[in-house]
């Protein structure tokens, strides 16, 4: 059960989080409460299964280099092959989408040479062809996402 | 561009920053910097824009958020920027990037949407399409079905990358 507190941390911190030494002193001032209360709710399963983490969203391909991959692949081989995709590092996203190009993963690696021969390992190994979409532009300005936290 | 100690930096806080009284310092102590040297690098990072945002990453799936698709429209290279700009303005639309059109797959233009189910997503689809001026040209909406793997990009030598 989501409390009050929990809702604030949700959705009023996802950006200009305080870069101060103690930043979460400075969230609870914010909020009227202790600074051990913020940490305690943080801490709280309730809010941990809600939060990937608290950090920095990176610009794409400003340190490193990655592709956006997709992939048909037969609806009876799709789990292993999913499988198979997941286990590897250089892998952070990977769903299942309703088209016939079902499988959607992003691959990341430090340089395009490590990235062409990670695409290529993956084509060998899974027996499928991989259409690349690198990313050309960036339109997106991340802001958060507002969340609608009525009924959580 | 970022240098090396910068690139420690956000490896050390690619995980996240942990939850106690000194993050920063904390970080600080897992690549060999100040307190005050993680909290300026960051700073700086934030201003000139590597760090898009800097705060809580929430999980849209267990909030309630239970729809998401991937909308991809074929736009004229002249517009997209136009576009682009437009649609990420929309308050349900997490994504918006511009990618090569394939023989087989003649899109330019993406954007991811949330919302709290499918006709909710429809919805926002058809309102962004509109506005936009999006309805005439060709897309598709691809809806996420099972989710096999999903983190905030750790990897070799780097880090956080949202989707390449």
């Amino acid at each position: 059960m989501l409390t009050d507190l929990h809702k604030h941390l949700l959705n009023d911190f996802q950006r200009d989080f305080p870069l101060s030494v103690r930043p979460y002193q400075e969230i609870a001032d914010t909020l009227g409460v202790t600074e051990d209360e913020v940490l305690a709710a943080l801490t709280d399963t309730a809010v941990q299964q809600y939060i990937s983490r608290i950090g920095p969203v990176i610009r794409p391909n400003h340190i490193g280099v990655s592709t956006l991959v997709a992939m048909a692949v037969p609806e009876e081989h799709l789990q292993t092959v999913a499988d198979k995709i997941s286990a590897y590092p250089e892998i952070n996203h990977n769903y299942e989408r309703e088209h016939r190009l079902n499988l959607w993963f992003v691959a990341i690696a430090s340089d395009v040479e490590h990235l062409n021969h990670f695409i290529n390992e993956v084509e060998r190994e899974t027996g499928y062809k991989t259409l690349q979409l690198p990313l050309l532009n960036d339109f997106f300005i991340d802001l958060g996402f507002k969340l609608d936290l009525n009924h959580a | 561009m970022p240098d090396n100690r910068d690139r420690q930096l956000l490896e050390a806080i690619q995980l996240g920053l942990p939850v106690c009284p000194r993050p920063y310092e904390e970080i600080g102590k897992q690549c060999d910097m100040s307190e005050a040297e993680v909290i300026a690098r960051l700073t700086v990072l934030k201003q000139n824009g590597l760090i898009k945002r800097m705060g809580v990453i929430v999980k849209h799936h267990p909030l309630g958020y239970r729809a998401n698709a991937m909308v991809v429209w074929n736009v004229p290279d002249d517009l997209i920027a136009q576009l682009g700009g437009h649609a990420s303005r929309f308050p349900f639309v997490t994504l918006c990037y511009q990618r090569p059109r394939k023989p087989e797959w003649p899109y330019n233009l993406y954007c991811m949407i949330h919302g709290k189910d499918r006709a909710v997503v429809l919805a926002q689809l058809e309102q962004l399409n509109q506005a936009c001026g999006l309805q005439n040209f060709d897309q598709e909406i691809l809806f996420s079905r099972r989710c096999f793997k999903q983190r905030g990009a750790v990897y070799q030598r780097s880090t956080d990358i949202t989707h390449g």
